[in-house]
Protein backbone atom coordinates (compact mmCIF):
# COMPACT_ATOMS: atom_id res chain seq x y z
CA UNK A 1 0.00 0.00 0.00
CA UNK A 2 1.04 3.63 -0.96
CA UNK A 3 1.08 6.50 1.61
CA UNK A 4 0.79 9.85 0.21
CA UNK A 5 3.16 12.60 1.89
CA UNK A 6 1.58 14.45 4.84
CA UNK A 7 1.59 18.52 4.80
CA UNK A 8 1.72 19.14 1.35
CA UNK A 9 -1.06 21.90 0.43
CA UNK A 10 -3.84 18.99 -1.16
CA UNK A 11 -4.58 19.77 -5.07
CA UNK A 12 -7.35 17.54 -6.75
CA UNK A 13 -6.32 15.81 -9.80
CA UNK A 14 -10.13 14.85 -10.54
CA UNK A 15 -13.24 15.88 -8.80
CA UNK A 16 -16.31 13.96 -9.60
CA UNK A 17 -19.68 14.31 -8.55
CA UNK A 18 -22.98 12.54 -8.73
CA UNK A 19 -21.77 11.45 -11.71
CA UNK A 20 -24.48 9.89 -14.10
CA UNK A 21 -24.43 7.48 -17.55
CA UNK A 22 -27.83 5.74 -19.02
CA UNK A 23 -27.14 3.85 -21.96
CA UNK A 24 -30.58 3.98 -23.61
CA UNK A 25 -31.00 1.04 -25.97
CA UNK A 26 -34.21 0.65 -28.48
CA UNK A 27 -35.82 -2.49 -27.90
CA UNK A 28 -38.05 -2.29 -30.81
CA UNK A 29 -38.08 -0.42 -33.67
CA UNK A 30 -41.73 -0.80 -34.56
CA UNK A 31 -43.20 -0.05 -31.03
CA UNK A 32 -40.26 2.53 -30.31
CA UNK A 33 -39.39 1.16 -26.70
CA UNK A 34 -36.50 2.12 -25.48
CA UNK A 35 -34.55 -0.45 -22.60
CA UNK A 36 -32.49 2.03 -19.99
CA UNK A 37 -29.23 0.78 -18.79
CA UNK A 38 -27.92 3.01 -16.16
CA UNK A 39 -23.87 2.31 -16.14
CA UNK A 40 -23.26 5.29 -13.05
CA UNK A 41 -26.23 6.01 -11.02
CA UNK A 42 -24.44 9.24 -9.01
CA UNK A 43 -20.94 8.20 -8.46
CA UNK A 44 -18.71 10.56 -6.33
CA UNK A 45 -15.42 10.48 -5.55
CA UNK A 46 -11.99 12.99 -5.83
CA UNK A 47 -8.23 12.13 -6.86
CA UNK A 48 -5.52 14.02 -5.39
CA UNK A 49 -2.68 15.32 -7.49
CA UNK A 50 -0.10 12.57 -7.26
CA UNK A 51 -2.14 9.76 -5.89
CA UNK A 52 -2.61 6.61 -7.01
CA UNK A 53 -6.37 5.56 -7.13
CA UNK A 54 -7.81 2.71 -8.06
CA UNK A 55 -11.25 1.29 -8.81
CA UNK A 56 -12.41 -2.03 -8.41
CA UNK A 57 -15.08 -3.70 -9.91
CA UNK A 58 -16.66 -6.74 -11.76
CA UNK A 59 -17.49 -6.26 -15.46
CA UNK A 60 -20.90 -3.60 -15.77
CA UNK A 61 -19.99 -2.64 -12.65
CA UNK A 62 -19.29 0.93 -14.39
CA UNK A 63 -15.80 1.37 -14.43
CA UNK A 64 -14.89 1.71 -18.02
CA UNK A 65 -18.08 3.74 -18.47
CA UNK A 66 -16.31 6.00 -15.44
CA UNK A 67 -12.58 6.03 -17.61
CA UNK A 68 -14.50 7.06 -20.62
CA UNK A 69 -16.10 10.16 -19.23
CA UNK A 70 -12.75 11.38 -17.81
CA UNK A 71 -10.94 10.66 -21.04
CA UNK A 72 -13.49 13.02 -23.17
CA UNK A 73 -14.66 10.11 -25.43
CA UNK A 74 -17.94 9.82 -23.25
CA UNK A 75 -20.06 12.73 -22.18
CA UNK A 76 -22.74 11.93 -18.77
CA UNK A 77 -26.24 12.66 -18.04
CA UNK A 78 -25.87 13.78 -14.53
CA UNK A 79 -22.92 15.29 -12.65
CA UNK A 80 -19.85 17.06 -12.44
CA UNK A 81 -16.39 16.54 -13.08
CA UNK A 82 -13.47 18.41 -13.21
CA UNK A 83 -9.97 17.04 -14.27
CA UNK A 84 -7.16 18.81 -13.32
CA UNK A 85 -9.09 22.05 -13.23
CA UNK A 86 -11.13 21.92 -16.07
CA UNK A 87 -14.94 21.24 -16.14
CA UNK A 88 -16.14 18.51 -18.36
CA UNK A 89 -17.36 18.40 -21.41
CA UNK A 90 -17.34 22.30 -21.76
CA UNK A 91 -13.73 22.47 -21.29
CA UNK A 92 -12.43 19.40 -22.56
CA UNK A 93 -9.99 20.57 -25.41
CA UNK A 94 -7.56 22.33 -22.83
CA UNK A 95 -7.07 18.66 -20.81
CA UNK A 96 -5.89 16.52 -24.11
CA UNK A 97 -2.65 17.51 -23.88
CA UNK A 98 -2.53 16.28 -20.16
CA UNK A 99 -3.40 12.94 -20.16
CA UNK A 100 -2.34 9.56 -21.40
CA UNK A 101 -4.62 6.37 -21.46
CA UNK A 102 -4.49 2.92 -21.57
CA UNK A 103 -7.40 0.69 -22.23
CA UNK A 104 -7.63 -2.95 -21.57
CA UNK A 105 -7.41 -3.63 -25.37
CA UNK A 106 -3.79 -2.22 -26.94
CA UNK A 107 -5.53 -0.41 -29.83
CA UNK A 108 -3.05 0.15 -32.62
CA UNK A 109 -2.35 -0.20 -36.49
CA UNK A 110 -1.53 -3.59 -36.20
CA UNK A 111 0.64 -3.79 -39.44
CA UNK A 112 2.42 -0.79 -38.30
CA UNK A 113 6.20 -0.88 -36.59
CA UNK A 114 5.98 0.23 -32.94
CA UNK A 115 7.80 3.04 -34.28
CA UNK A 116 5.68 4.03 -37.08
CA UNK A 117 2.75 3.89 -34.57
CA UNK A 118 4.46 5.79 -31.45
CA UNK A 119 5.91 8.05 -33.95
CA UNK A 120 2.32 8.88 -35.39
CA UNK A 121 0.73 9.51 -31.64
CA UNK A 122 3.62 11.59 -31.16
CA UNK A 123 2.63 13.92 -33.83
CA UNK A 124 -1.03 14.37 -33.01
CA UNK A 125 0.27 15.74 -30.11
CA UNK A 126 3.09 18.00 -32.05
CA UNK A 127 5.89 16.10 -30.45
CA UNK A 128 8.85 16.75 -32.37
CA UNK A 129 9.17 13.02 -33.70
CA UNK A 130 13.14 12.39 -32.92
CA UNK A 131 12.94 13.85 -29.71
CA UNK A 132 9.57 11.47 -29.48
CA UNK A 133 11.52 9.00 -30.58
CA UNK A 134 14.25 9.22 -28.46
CA UNK A 135 11.78 9.35 -25.29
CA UNK A 136 10.32 5.68 -26.95
CA UNK A 137 13.27 4.48 -26.61
CA UNK A 138 13.78 5.33 -23.15
CA UNK A 139 10.51 4.12 -22.24
CA UNK A 140 10.52 0.73 -24.12
CA UNK A 141 13.78 -0.24 -22.52
CA UNK A 142 12.85 0.60 -18.86
CA UNK A 143 9.54 -1.86 -19.71
CA UNK A 144 11.96 -4.69 -20.84
CA UNK A 145 11.36 -4.48 -24.24
CA UNK A 146 14.37 -4.85 -26.80
CA UNK A 147 15.78 -1.88 -29.01
CA UNK A 148 15.35 -4.43 -32.55
CA UNK A 149 11.91 -4.75 -31.83
CA UNK A 150 10.97 -1.00 -32.42
CA UNK A 151 10.83 -1.87 -36.40
CA UNK A 152 8.44 -4.60 -35.78
CA UNK A 153 4.95 -4.68 -37.04
CA UNK A 154 2.32 -4.76 -33.71
CA UNK A 155 0.94 -7.56 -35.21
CA UNK A 156 4.16 -10.13 -34.89
CA UNK A 157 4.24 -9.14 -31.10
CA UNK A 158 2.47 -10.84 -27.50
CA UNK A 159 -0.41 -9.22 -26.27
CA UNK A 160 2.23 -7.82 -23.14
CA UNK A 161 4.77 -6.31 -25.64
CA UNK A 162 1.73 -4.58 -27.24
CA UNK A 163 0.59 -3.37 -23.75
CA UNK A 164 3.69 -2.02 -23.20
CA UNK A 165 3.75 -0.09 -25.86
CA UNK A 166 0.51 1.38 -25.52
CA UNK A 167 1.82 2.27 -21.99
CA UNK A 168 4.66 3.79 -23.81
CA UNK A 169 2.32 5.97 -26.01
CA UNK A 170 0.57 7.19 -23.23
CA UNK A 171 4.00 8.58 -21.27
CA UNK A 172 5.19 10.25 -24.84
CA UNK A 173 4.00 13.34 -23.91
CA UNK A 174 4.54 13.03 -20.17
CA UNK A 175 0.93 13.65 -18.84
CA UNK A 176 0.26 14.45 -15.51
CA UNK A 177 -2.60 12.60 -15.21
CA UNK A 178 -2.90 8.97 -16.39
CA UNK A 179 -6.02 6.55 -17.01
CA UNK A 180 -5.17 3.24 -17.00
CA UNK A 181 -8.17 0.82 -17.59
CA UNK A 182 -7.20 -2.79 -16.78
CA UNK A 183 -3.79 -2.46 -17.98
CA UNK A 184 -2.41 -5.26 -17.04
CA UNK A 185 -5.48 -7.59 -17.43
CA UNK A 186 -4.29 -10.85 -19.80
CA UNK A 187 -0.91 -10.12 -19.31
CA UNK A 188 1.85 -12.68 -18.48
CA UNK A 189 2.91 -12.76 -14.78
CA UNK A 190 6.62 -11.01 -15.84
CA UNK A 191 5.00 -8.62 -18.30
CA UNK A 192 2.40 -7.64 -15.23
CA UNK A 193 5.10 -7.31 -12.62
CA UNK A 194 7.35 -5.03 -15.27
CA UNK A 195 3.96 -2.86 -15.76
CA UNK A 196 3.79 -2.53 -12.28
CA UNK A 197 6.83 -1.97 -11.16
CA UNK A 198 7.44 1.03 -13.94
CA UNK A 199 3.96 2.77 -12.63
CA UNK A 200 5.49 2.66 -9.51
CA UNK A 201 8.87 4.18 -10.72
CA UNK A 202 6.58 6.95 -12.48
CA UNK A 203 4.93 7.64 -9.43
CA UNK A 204 7.79 8.36 -7.74
CA UNK A 205 9.65 9.94 -9.77
CA UNK A 206 7.38 12.03 -12.21
CA UNK A 207 4.36 12.59 -9.39
CA UNK A 208 2.10 11.15 -11.93
CA UNK A 209 -1.55 11.41 -11.05
CA UNK A 210 -2.94 7.58 -11.64
CA UNK A 211 -6.17 6.60 -11.66
CA UNK A 212 -6.35 2.58 -12.31
CA UNK A 213 -9.18 0.28 -12.85
CA UNK A 214 -8.40 -3.28 -12.47
CA UNK A 215 -9.85 -6.92 -11.91
CA UNK A 216 -6.63 -7.84 -9.15
CA UNK A 217 -6.74 -6.90 -5.77
CA UNK A 218 -3.05 -7.67 -5.06
CA UNK A 219 -2.17 -5.02 -8.03
CA UNK A 220 -4.46 -2.28 -6.58
CA UNK A 221 -3.47 -3.23 -3.21
CA UNK A 222 0.13 -2.49 -4.69
CA UNK A 223 -0.16 0.36 -6.36
CA UNK A 224 -2.64 2.35 -5.03
CA UNK A 225 -3.32 4.77 -2.17
CA UNK A 226 -6.48 4.38 -2.04
CA UNK A 227 -9.06 2.31 -3.75
CA UNK A 228 -12.64 2.67 -4.57
CA UNK A 229 -15.11 -0.18 -4.43
CA UNK A 230 -17.58 0.24 -8.08
CA UNK A 231 -20.43 -2.33 -8.24
CA UNK A 232 -23.67 -1.74 -10.69
CA UNK A 233 -22.95 1.69 -10.92
CA UNK A 234 -22.06 2.92 -7.31
CA UNK A 235 -19.36 3.39 -5.25
CA UNK A 236 -20.32 1.20 -2.29
CA UNK A 237 -16.76 2.18 0.15
CA UNK A 238 -13.23 3.75 -0.69
CA UNK A 239 -10.56 4.04 1.32
CA UNK A 240 -7.30 2.70 2.19
CA UNK A 241 -6.29 -0.59 1.39
CA UNK A 242 -6.68 -0.97 5.42
CA UNK A 243 -9.24 0.34 5.79
CA UNK A 244 -11.65 -1.06 3.96
CA UNK A 245 -10.45 -4.47 5.19
CA UNK A 246 -11.51 -3.26 8.49
CA UNK A 247 -14.61 -1.17 7.60
CA UNK A 248 -15.44 -5.05 6.44
CA UNK A 249 -14.20 -6.61 9.18
CA UNK A 250 -12.06 -8.82 6.86
CA UNK A 251 -8.15 -9.90 6.68
CA UNK A 252 -7.75 -9.37 2.60
CA UNK A 253 -9.21 -6.94 0.47
CA UNK A 254 -10.98 -9.93 -1.85
CA UNK A 255 -13.41 -10.86 1.03
CA UNK A 256 -13.74 -6.62 1.75
CA UNK A 257 -14.64 -6.79 -1.90
CA UNK A 258 -17.17 -9.69 -1.11
CA UNK A 259 -18.65 -8.18 2.38
CA UNK A 260 -18.76 -4.15 1.33
CA UNK A 261 -20.53 -5.22 -2.77
CA UNK A 262 -22.18 -8.32 -2.00
CA UNK A 263 -20.30 -9.43 -4.82
CA UNK A 264 -17.51 -11.86 -5.86
CA UNK A 265 -14.80 -10.70 -8.63
CA UNK A 266 -13.48 -13.92 -8.73
CA UNK A 267 -16.69 -15.07 -10.38
CA UNK A 268 -16.37 -12.70 -12.94
CA UNK A 269 -13.03 -13.12 -13.91
CA UNK A 270 -13.98 -16.67 -14.04
CA UNK A 271 -17.22 -15.98 -16.18
CA UNK A 272 -15.08 -14.04 -18.64
CA UNK A 273 -12.42 -16.78 -19.10
CA UNK B 1 -2.12 17.52 -40.42
CA UNK B 2 0.98 15.66 -41.44
CA UNK B 3 0.47 12.88 -38.92
CA UNK B 4 -2.32 11.75 -40.72
CA UNK B 5 -0.34 11.73 -43.89
CA UNK B 6 2.57 9.89 -42.13
CA UNK B 7 -0.14 7.59 -40.72
CA UNK B 8 -2.01 6.65 -44.54
CA UNK B 9 1.50 6.63 -46.52
CA UNK B 10 2.82 3.97 -44.20
CA UNK B 11 -0.56 1.68 -44.17
CA UNK B 12 -0.56 1.77 -48.12
CA UNK B 13 3.34 0.94 -47.65
CA UNK B 14 2.42 -2.07 -46.12
CA UNK B 15 -0.93 -2.97 -47.84
CA UNK B 16 1.25 -2.66 -51.06
CA UNK B 17 -0.27 -5.78 -52.52
CA UNK B 18 -3.63 -4.89 -52.01
CA UNK B 19 -2.92 -1.83 -53.53
CA UNK B 20 -1.52 -3.30 -56.68
CA UNK B 21 -4.33 -5.79 -57.51
CA UNK B 22 -6.99 -3.11 -56.88
CA UNK B 23 -4.97 -0.63 -59.52
CA UNK B 24 -4.81 -3.91 -61.65
CA UNK B 25 -8.54 -4.91 -61.45
CA UNK B 26 -9.31 -0.72 -62.05
CA UNK B 27 -7.28 -0.86 -65.25
CA UNK B 28 -8.89 -4.26 -66.35
CA UNK B 29 -12.08 -2.85 -65.10
CA UNK B 30 -11.45 0.61 -67.00
CA UNK B 31 -10.24 -0.98 -70.53
CA UNK B 32 -13.27 -3.23 -70.75
CA UNK B 33 -15.77 0.38 -70.49
CA UNK B 34 -13.21 1.76 -73.03
CA UNK B 35 -13.13 -0.82 -75.26
CA UNK B 36 -16.68 -0.55 -75.85
CA UNK B 37 -15.87 2.47 -77.63
CA UNK B 38 -13.02 0.58 -79.96
CA UNK B 39 -15.10 -1.65 -81.26
CA UNK B 40 -17.86 0.70 -82.12
CA UNK B 41 -14.78 2.56 -83.94
CA UNK B 42 -15.91 5.83 -82.03
CA UNK B 43 -13.25 7.99 -81.20
CA UNK B 44 -15.46 10.60 -79.50
CA UNK B 45 -17.45 7.71 -77.49
CA UNK B 46 -13.97 5.64 -76.84
CA UNK B 47 -12.86 9.14 -75.06
CA UNK B 48 -15.92 9.61 -73.27
CA UNK B 49 -16.29 6.38 -71.91
CA UNK B 50 -11.92 6.56 -70.93
CA UNK B 51 -12.54 10.04 -69.39
CA UNK B 52 -15.46 8.85 -67.42
CA UNK B 53 -13.64 5.90 -66.27
CA UNK B 54 -10.57 7.88 -64.85
CA UNK B 55 -12.34 10.85 -63.62
CA UNK B 56 -15.10 8.10 -61.69
CA UNK B 57 -11.58 6.56 -60.50
CA UNK B 58 -10.22 9.46 -59.30
CA UNK B 59 -13.26 10.73 -57.27
CA UNK B 60 -14.52 7.04 -56.15
CA UNK B 61 -11.08 6.42 -54.70
CA UNK B 62 -10.40 9.81 -52.93
CA UNK B 63 -14.07 9.76 -51.46
CA UNK B 64 -13.53 5.95 -50.41
CA UNK B 65 -10.45 7.05 -48.57
CA UNK B 66 -12.09 9.94 -47.06
CA UNK B 67 -15.49 8.25 -46.14
CA UNK B 68 -13.58 4.61 -44.93
CA UNK B 69 -10.85 6.45 -42.46
CA UNK B 70 -13.53 6.22 -39.85
CA UNK B 71 -14.49 3.10 -40.18
CA UNK B 72 -10.69 1.80 -40.32
CA UNK B 73 -10.22 3.35 -37.23
CA UNK B 74 -12.95 2.15 -35.75
CA UNK B 75 -11.95 -1.33 -36.92
CA UNK B 76 -8.49 -1.25 -35.64
CA UNK B 77 -9.81 0.57 -32.47
CA UNK B 78 -7.72 3.65 -32.58
CA UNK B 79 -10.69 5.85 -33.22
CA UNK B 80 -11.13 6.69 -29.86
CA UNK B 81 -7.35 7.92 -29.58
CA UNK B 82 -7.69 10.31 -32.48
CA UNK B 83 -10.62 11.98 -31.00
CA UNK B 84 -8.79 12.42 -27.74
CA UNK B 85 -5.98 13.52 -29.29
CA UNK B 86 -5.24 17.34 -29.35
CA UNK B 87 -6.47 18.20 -32.64
CA UNK B 88 -9.28 19.34 -34.09
CA UNK B 89 -11.59 17.62 -36.83
CA UNK B 90 -10.81 19.98 -39.43
CA UNK B 91 -7.40 19.23 -39.10
CA UNK B 92 -8.04 15.88 -38.52
CA UNK B 93 -10.13 15.38 -41.83
CA UNK B 94 -7.86 17.73 -43.75
CA UNK B 95 -5.22 15.17 -42.76
CA UNK B 96 -6.93 12.73 -44.39
CA UNK B 97 -8.05 14.55 -47.38
CA UNK B 98 -5.40 15.44 -48.32
CA UNK B 99 -3.21 11.78 -48.45
CA UNK B 100 -6.62 11.20 -50.16
CA UNK B 101 -5.89 13.42 -52.89
CA UNK B 102 -2.34 12.69 -53.62
CA UNK B 103 -3.58 8.98 -53.53
CA UNK B 104 -5.77 9.29 -55.97
CA UNK B 105 -3.73 11.38 -58.20
CA UNK B 106 -1.30 8.67 -58.08
CA UNK B 107 -3.20 5.99 -58.45
CA UNK B 108 -5.29 7.98 -61.56
CA UNK B 109 -2.09 8.60 -63.65
CA UNK B 110 -0.84 4.58 -63.27
CA UNK B 111 -4.24 3.76 -64.42
CA UNK B 112 -3.84 6.41 -66.99
CA UNK B 113 -0.98 5.16 -68.57
CA UNK B 114 -1.96 1.21 -67.99
CA UNK B 115 -4.80 2.48 -70.28
CA UNK B 116 -2.69 4.48 -72.66
CA UNK B 117 -0.12 1.16 -73.16
CA UNK B 118 -3.45 -1.00 -73.81
CA UNK B 119 -5.72 0.98 -75.91
CA UNK B 120 -4.45 2.63 -78.60
CA UNK B 121 -6.00 6.34 -78.57
CA UNK B 122 -4.72 9.75 -78.89
CA UNK B 123 -4.78 12.64 -76.95
CA UNK B 124 -2.62 14.99 -78.82
CA UNK B 125 -4.28 18.40 -78.48
CA UNK B 126 -6.23 17.65 -74.92
CA UNK B 127 -6.18 19.96 -72.48
CA UNK B 128 -4.84 17.89 -69.95
CA UNK B 129 -2.91 20.60 -67.56
CA UNK B 130 -6.42 21.98 -67.41
CA UNK B 131 -8.50 18.69 -66.99
CA UNK B 132 -5.90 18.08 -63.64
CA UNK B 133 -6.75 21.41 -62.84
CA UNK B 134 -10.33 20.91 -62.57
CA UNK B 135 -9.99 17.40 -60.79
CA UNK B 136 -8.26 19.42 -58.13
CA UNK B 137 -11.34 21.91 -57.98
CA UNK B 138 -13.74 19.30 -57.60
CA UNK B 139 -11.95 17.16 -55.40
CA UNK B 140 -12.79 19.81 -52.85
CA UNK B 141 -16.51 19.06 -53.34
CA UNK B 142 -15.87 15.58 -52.97
CA UNK B 143 -13.89 16.17 -49.94
CA UNK B 144 -17.27 17.72 -48.52
CA UNK B 145 -19.01 14.78 -49.75
CA UNK B 146 -16.71 12.02 -48.23
CA UNK B 147 -16.20 14.16 -44.79
CA UNK B 148 -20.53 13.25 -44.65
CA UNK B 149 -20.45 9.86 -45.76
CA UNK B 150 -17.56 9.27 -42.97
CA UNK B 151 -20.25 10.10 -40.67
CA UNK B 152 -22.42 6.83 -41.66
CA UNK B 153 -19.28 4.12 -39.63
CA UNK B 154 -19.47 6.78 -37.18
CA UNK B 155 -23.67 6.17 -36.15
CA UNK B 156 -23.54 2.70 -37.01
CA UNK B 157 -20.75 0.43 -36.80
CA UNK B 158 -22.70 -2.42 -38.78
CA UNK B 159 -23.90 -1.04 -41.41
CA UNK B 160 -22.05 2.20 -41.74
CA UNK B 161 -19.27 1.56 -44.18
CA UNK B 162 -21.71 -0.65 -45.93
CA UNK B 163 -24.07 3.03 -46.62
CA UNK B 164 -21.17 4.38 -47.81
CA UNK B 165 -21.11 2.71 -51.02
CA UNK B 166 -24.89 3.71 -51.55
CA UNK B 167 -24.23 7.33 -51.52
CA UNK B 168 -21.31 6.76 -54.06
CA UNK B 169 -23.44 4.67 -55.73
CA UNK B 170 -26.58 7.25 -56.47
CA UNK B 171 -23.85 9.70 -57.30
CA UNK B 172 -22.09 7.16 -60.59
CA UNK B 173 -25.79 7.37 -61.59
CA UNK B 174 -26.98 10.48 -61.75
CA UNK B 175 -23.78 12.43 -62.68
CA UNK B 176 -23.85 11.05 -66.53
CA UNK B 177 -19.98 9.23 -65.96
CA UNK B 178 -20.53 7.38 -69.17
CA UNK B 179 -23.92 8.85 -70.40
CA UNK B 180 -25.48 12.18 -71.38
CA UNK B 181 -27.44 13.05 -67.95
CA UNK B 182 -30.40 14.08 -70.72
CA UNK B 183 -30.90 10.11 -71.01
CA UNK B 184 -31.76 9.54 -66.91
CA UNK B 185 -35.67 9.67 -65.89
CA UNK B 186 -36.57 13.34 -66.00
CA UNK B 187 -37.41 12.74 -62.02
CA UNK B 188 -33.52 11.74 -61.33
CA UNK B 189 -31.90 14.56 -64.02
CA UNK B 190 -32.40 17.31 -61.03
CA UNK B 191 -30.05 15.14 -59.05
CA UNK B 192 -27.56 15.39 -61.47
CA UNK B 193 -27.11 19.07 -60.80
CA UNK B 194 -26.30 18.28 -57.30
CA UNK B 195 -23.56 16.32 -58.04
CA UNK B 196 -20.03 17.74 -58.39
CA UNK B 197 -18.95 14.73 -60.84
CA UNK B 198 -21.46 16.26 -63.12
CA UNK B 199 -19.44 19.42 -63.44
CA UNK B 200 -16.12 18.06 -63.71
CA UNK B 201 -16.86 15.96 -66.09
CA UNK B 202 -18.54 18.55 -68.54
CA UNK B 203 -15.53 20.96 -68.20
CA UNK B 204 -13.30 17.79 -68.49
CA UNK B 205 -15.15 16.63 -72.19
CA UNK B 206 -14.83 20.56 -73.45
CA UNK B 207 -10.57 20.35 -72.18
CA UNK B 208 -10.33 16.99 -74.37
CA UNK B 209 -11.97 18.29 -76.94
CA UNK B 210 -14.00 15.07 -77.45
CA UNK B 211 -17.48 17.28 -78.76
CA UNK B 212 -15.31 19.37 -80.91
CA UNK B 213 -16.39 18.93 -84.26
CA UNK B 214 -12.81 20.13 -85.26
CA UNK B 215 -11.37 17.27 -83.35
CA UNK B 216 -9.97 14.00 -85.35
CA UNK B 217 -8.77 10.57 -84.17
CA UNK B 218 -5.21 12.24 -84.69
CA UNK B 219 -5.87 15.01 -82.94
CA UNK B 220 -7.97 16.59 -80.83
CA UNK B 221 -8.99 20.53 -80.17
CA UNK B 222 -9.30 20.92 -76.47
CA UNK B 223 -11.02 24.14 -75.06
CA UNK B 224 -8.54 26.49 -72.91
CA UNK B 225 -9.37 26.91 -69.37
CA UNK B 226 -11.15 29.90 -69.69
CA UNK B 227 -14.08 28.13 -71.66
CA UNK B 228 -14.51 26.20 -68.57
CA UNK B 229 -14.96 28.95 -66.13
CA UNK B 230 -18.69 28.54 -64.92
CA UNK B 231 -18.28 24.77 -64.24
CA UNK B 232 -15.09 25.34 -62.39
CA UNK B 233 -16.83 28.24 -60.36
CA UNK B 234 -19.75 25.90 -59.67
CA UNK B 235 -17.46 23.40 -58.47
CA UNK B 236 -15.13 25.51 -56.71
CA UNK B 237 -19.18 26.99 -54.56
CA UNK B 238 -19.73 23.52 -54.17
CA UNK B 239 -16.36 22.63 -52.37
CA UNK B 240 -16.81 26.32 -49.88
CA UNK B 241 -20.39 24.88 -49.41
CA UNK B 242 -19.76 21.03 -48.95
CA UNK B 243 -16.94 21.35 -46.82
CA UNK B 244 -17.81 23.15 -43.92
CA UNK B 245 -21.40 21.19 -44.56
CA UNK B 246 -19.49 18.06 -43.86
CA UNK B 247 -17.13 19.43 -40.78
CA UNK B 248 -20.46 20.44 -39.21
CA UNK B 249 -22.52 17.31 -39.63
CA UNK B 250 -19.56 15.29 -38.94
CA UNK B 251 -19.03 17.11 -35.22
CA UNK B 252 -23.27 16.82 -35.12
CA UNK B 253 -22.13 12.91 -35.47
CA UNK B 254 -19.28 12.94 -32.64
CA UNK B 255 -21.42 14.59 -30.42
CA UNK B 256 -23.92 12.39 -30.62
CA UNK B 257 -21.71 9.07 -30.76
CA UNK B 258 -20.11 10.63 -27.50
CA UNK B 259 -23.49 10.91 -26.28
CA UNK B 260 -24.01 6.86 -26.91
CA UNK B 261 -21.34 5.53 -26.28
CA UNK B 262 -20.51 4.79 -30.25
CA UNK B 263 -16.70 5.27 -30.70
CA UNK B 264 -15.60 2.29 -28.60
CA UNK B 265 -14.71 -0.51 -31.31
CA UNK B 266 -17.68 -2.58 -30.53
CA UNK B 267 -20.19 0.05 -31.03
Amino acid sequence: MQVLEKNVAVKLAIEVHGLRKVFRKRESLLRGQVKEEWALKGVSFVVQEGETYSLLGPNGSGKSTLIRILSTLLTQDGGEVRVLGYRLPQEERFLRRLMGRVSVDAAFYKKLSARENLLYAAQLYGLEPRAAERRAMAILERLGIESRRFNDPLEEMSRGMQQKIAITRALLINPPLLLLDEPTTGLDPKSRRDVQAFLEDLRREQGTTILLTTHDMAEAERLSHRIGFLARGNLVAEGTAEELKAQAGTEDLEEAFIVLTGEDIKEDEEQDA
Amino acid sequence: MWAFVFRDWHLTRRYISWVFVFVFYAIVNSATIALIGKAQDDFRLTLTLLLGVLLWSFLSAMYNEIANSISYERWEGTLEYTFMAPVSRLIHLSGVSLFAVLFSVVRTIVILIGLVLFIQVSVSGANLLGVLVVLLVGSLAFMGLGLMAAILPVMSPENGAQATNIFQGVLLLVSGIYYPVSVLPAWLQPLAYLSPATYALEASRKLMGINNPDSTPERLVGAPLSAVLPELGILFVMGLVFIPMGLLVFSWAERWAKQTGKLKRTG
